[in-house]
């Protein structure tokens, strides 16, 4: 990957997360988790899979299935950026009038099938790689899933099947950001070592670092003839905004105007904002 | 005679949007890997992950017809079933073996008795009980053609009558009755006949319906015939929740509606398991006892 190139998507990120952030008012959105997942969205979206606005519909399109629905606003920042919806449309954030909620939808261009509970979707996917694998086709499929939705057993389930089937068009993207909702995975219901598991379910493993385009572009360009993938991504929850990262307490944020302000300020300079509206919200 | 895996090949070979589905229940389809290929997919043990994958290749515009045993097809992938195929509406098809008594001596973990309930409650998901393998054939060809979510509660057993044509969404009326009718569906209609049978030569004027659906219901058949007789009685292998006791009470209220109605199902219980015939006779639901049960019903009335 060249300087370029590397410079475009490193914008490009920073514009999704400046679409991001205003969405964490009124009402509030999952500001966290929606942070760690913009780089690794970005890399796919802008410059891996096979899909653009005249090709949202096209049955060979690459499919992007959000597992941990809850990250919808890092989609939502791609998809205005990528020119799929107008930017206006995120100021209907939580508006009955529209669709943009804290889950996604497809009444949203873009979005390939709703989420929100957690471990249904790496099935659907399975459903998508199965049909395209049966009509010949080369188009992939990715499921991108939080690190905290690995507790539900439906996603083993999942890989089981995925690697019976050998679906070597499927990659589960793991966005490994270390929280869950309210706590630490670590200190809840321990993941690690998360390669040896996913290696001993038959997956083809690669773990990286999630924020660096570089690793991202290295892992996707992978493939296996026969196995399903996975990459797990390294992440830093709350990524971009040193006052919020990695912080336990800062999954679901519902900031004050002044605050969203401090914030945007932050991402560019990266001095903390002082943040008082909201000690801890649980969800 | 057509029989379920003779329908099921024939329409899956004449149109490629089927796929077979099974979470390693192969009762109903065990010839149908060789004449479907790579379109007959066993997931194994894995209801929830049948039930998405079903929706992906929905997404993907196929029908999925989906085999496992009622309870776990059913409450197993239900959240699966409510909110991949429900929430979009993905026309997958479930075929749901050994609901209600049909399970006989697997035990209360195998025993749908509550399926009707919970599968009716998804907007948009219809709801289908054959009473025999007959009545089934003749139904399955009207249920596949849609592009809705639909469940059926299999039942492949002999017919005991010759049944009228199917119509979408209509109730099949085999019997009209003044004293009274006997509403039931599925597994349940053969006895219900031969207590109609029983109850016509005790000098009863009894009518008798094959429901066929329970969603969407038949109720312009209920309007039609409720001037001319006395009382409902439903008759269900089924809780007395959410079926179709609860689906003619809804009916009936809904419509400000008024006739005495009696309930023959499960109330509050599970089964004793047990031979078929054991449980039939330990239930309550032979044709002799059913007798029995609605004749105090009238008496009592």
């Amino acid at each position: 990957m060249d300087e370029i190139k590397l410079k475009e998507l490193e914008d490009f990120a920073l514009r999704v997360r400046q679409h991001i952030i205003p969405m964490a008012t009124q009402g509030g959105c999952f500001l966290g988790a929606s942070l760690s997942a913009v780089d690794l969205l970005t890399y796919l979206y802008v410059n891996h899979m096979h899909i653009d606005l005249p090709t949202l519909q096209d049955p060979n399109r690459d499919y992007l299935f959000l597992s941990k629905g809850h990250d919808v606003p890092a989609l939502y920042g791609i998809f205005v950026e990528l020119g799929w919806i107008q930017k206006e449309r995120l100021s209907n954030h939580l508006s009955t009038r529209d669709h943009v909620y804290w889950h996604p939808n497809r009444h949203i261009p873009g979005v390939e099938f709703h989420s929100g509970s957690l471990g249904q979707l790496p099935s659907v996917s399975i459903g998508v790689a199965m049909d395209i694998k049966l009509r010949g086709g080369g188009n992939r499929v990715y499921c991108v899933m939080g690190d905290g939705e690995l507790n539900e057993g439906s996603c083993w389930e999942a890989f089981l099947v995925a690697q019976a089937y050998k679906l070597d068009n499927l990659t589960f993207v793991i966005d490994r950001n270390q929280f869950q909702a309210n706590m630490a995975t670590e200190d809840l219901i321990p993941l690690e070592s998360l390669v040896d598991k996913f290696e001993a379910f038959g997956l083809h493993t690669q773990r990286i670092d999630g924020h660096d385009f570089r690793q991202l572009n290295i892992a996707f360009s992978q493939v296996d003839s026969e196995r399903p993938q996975v990459v797990i991504c390294d992440t830093v929850r709350g990524k971009g905004l040193p006052s919020i990262e990695a912080r336990a307490d800062r999954w679901f944020c519902n900031f004050s105007e002044k605050e969203i302000q401090e914030l945007m300020e932050e991402l560019v300079s990266g001095l903390q904002a002082n943040l008082t509206a909201e000690k801890l919200v649980v969800r | 005679m057509m029989t379920y895996e003779k329908l099921l090949e024939q329409t899956a070979l004449a149109d490629d949007r089927f796929v077979v589905m099974t979470a390693e229940n192969r009762a109903l389809v065990r010839n149908l890997p060789q004449s479907l290929g790579a379109r007959f997919i066993d997931t194994g043990i894995t209801e929830q992950t049948m039930i998405g994958a079903a929706a992906g290749l929905a997404l993907r515009g196929r029908k999925p017809v989906v085999h496992a045993l009622s309870a776990f097809l059913t409450m197993r992938a239900f959240e699966f079933t409510r909110t991949s195929v429900g929430i979009a509406h993905l026309p997958v098809k479930y075929s749901s073996f050994i609901p209600g008594v049909l399970s006989d001596g697997n035990g209360p973990t195998h025993q749908a008795l509550e399926d009707v309930s919970i599968m009716r409650g998804i907007p948009g998901m219809e709801v289908f009980a054959p009473a025999d393998e007959q009545d089934l054939v003749e139904m399955l060809p009207y249920i596949w053609a849609t592009e809705n979510p639909s469940y059926v509660r299999i039942n492949t057993k002999p017919s005991i009558v010759t049944h009228k044509p199917y119509e979408f969404g209509k109730a099949e009326l085999i019997f009209e009755g003044v004293d009274f009718t006997i509403l039931t569906y599925g597994f349940m209609l053969e006895n219900c006949i031969k207590a109609h049978q029983l109850l016509s030569d005790m000098g009863y004027k009894v009518g008798l319906v094959n429901l066929r659906n329970l969603k969407p219901f038949d109720g312009d058949l209920i309007q039609s015939i409720l001037p001319k007789t006395g009382r409902f009685i439903t008759v269900e292998d089924h809780f007395m929740t959410g079926g179709l006791f609860s689906i003619l009470a809804e009916f009936l209220v809904k419509n400000n509606l008024h006739i005495p109605v009696s309930a023959i199902a499960f109330e509050e219980k599970w089964f004793s398991p047990g031979t078929l015939q054991d449980v039939i006779e330990n239930e309550g639901l032979s044709p002799e006892k059913l007798v029995e049960r609605i004749e105090k019903f009238i008496h009592n009335a």
